[in-house]
């Protein structure tokens, strides 16, 4: 089952997160017109189906300390990559870990591990724990750095009923 | 139960941090419940949080919703050359489909995802910015998420 209609109103009235008052999901059942009782149960529904992977403060890894964030990118054998990316995903200093299409000549990397150091010598000897990991199934690999946030925001899904 | 202000309460920020990153309650009172759980009151849960989120150290407290299940995103990057840099990241950052932009040492230097209510639309951005821009758009939609996420691991060390 996928969410309906109404779970995306859910969704739309909490993706930039909760209100901070003593009932935010009576609040955001006021704002929707449904029964408080309704949003808590559908948004249970959700997590359950996976739509919700969780439920709780987003830490800003930036302002917390974590300065050096690194996109560390592998071009992973194909056959092993799905066994491989379950184990990077576990490493507690990974935040996101994905697969990817390549696009040859251009970009040749499949396998995508965000890591957060307090400085680039952290976030480097995290990406090396990634590439022992990898071992021989990894053929090439990089770690991008950035240097400037241009723009972040919650996930915002714009539609007509967005403001 | 005493309600002065104890070094528990100076602590919990970082209490709640690490604590509160999943299984926020989805009950009617979802602080009360955290402060029953950490020995405080519903009121100091709210302005801890509230603090937190002033300073930017939260960035919001609430649902972390699964890529491509509502909607559909795609992670895309451009080499932009140096000198169009700023032109490229602020006609990029103008569409309200980008929720993330970054700059990052590369050949491709620009890193962003589009999230638009179905794929259509998304492409649609890409594209435009693709016309827009006159530059190639590497489109790397995600394929498998290999992670969990349950929460990030903040060491206070």
């Amino acid at each position: 089952m996928t969410p309906d209609p109404i779970d995306l109103r859910i969704v739309e009235a909490t993706q930039a997160g909760l209100p901070l008052v003593a009932r935010p999901y009576h609040a955001i059942a006021e704002r929707l017109g449904l029964a408080p009782d309704d949003v808590m149960a559908r948004m249970a529904r959700m997590q359950d189906l996976g739509a919700i992977r969780r439920i709780g403060a987003v830490p800003n890894h930036y302002r917390l300390g974590w300065r050096a964030n690194g996109m560390t990118v592998w071009d992973v054998d194909d056959a092993r990559v799905d066994a491989l990316g379950e184990r990077i995903g576990r490493l507690p200093f990974v935040s996101h870990c994905y697969l990817r299409p390549r696009r040859p000549p251009s970009w040749t990397y499949n396998l995508f591990a965000m890591v957060h150091g307090r400085d680039r010598a952290e976030a480097t000897r995290q990406a090396d724990l990634i590439r022992a990991e990898l071992a021989d199934a990894c053929r090439a690999g990089e770690v991008l750095f950035s240097t400037m946030i241009l723009k972040k925001t919650g996930l915002r899904i714009a539609s007509a009923a967005a403001e | 139960m005493a309600m002065d202000r104890t070094e528990e309460d100076d602590n919990l920020p970082r209490r709640l941090l690490d604590g509160c990153q999943r299984d926020f309650p989805l009950t009617p009172r979802p602080f009360g419940a955290l402060a029953a759980r950490l020995g405080t009151t519903e009121a100091r849960v709210l302005d801890a949080f509230r603090d937190m989120r002033k300073d930017g150290l939260v960035g919001r407290i609430g649902a972390v919703y699964r890529t491509n299940t509502v909607g559909s995103s795609c992670l895309a990057a451009i080499g932009v050359p140096l000198d169009r840099l700023d032109e490229v990241a602020a006609l990029v950052c103008s569409f309200p489909e980008v929720n993330h932009n970054y700059e990052r040492e590369h050949a491709f230097n620009l890193w962003f995802v589009v999230t638009a209510p179905d794929q259509a639309r998304r492409d649609a951005v890409l594209d435009a910015i693709e016309a827009q821009s006159g530059l190639r758009v590497l489109r790397l939609p995600m394929l498998e998420d290999f992670h969990l996420d349950l929460g990030f691991k903040l060491s206070w060390s």
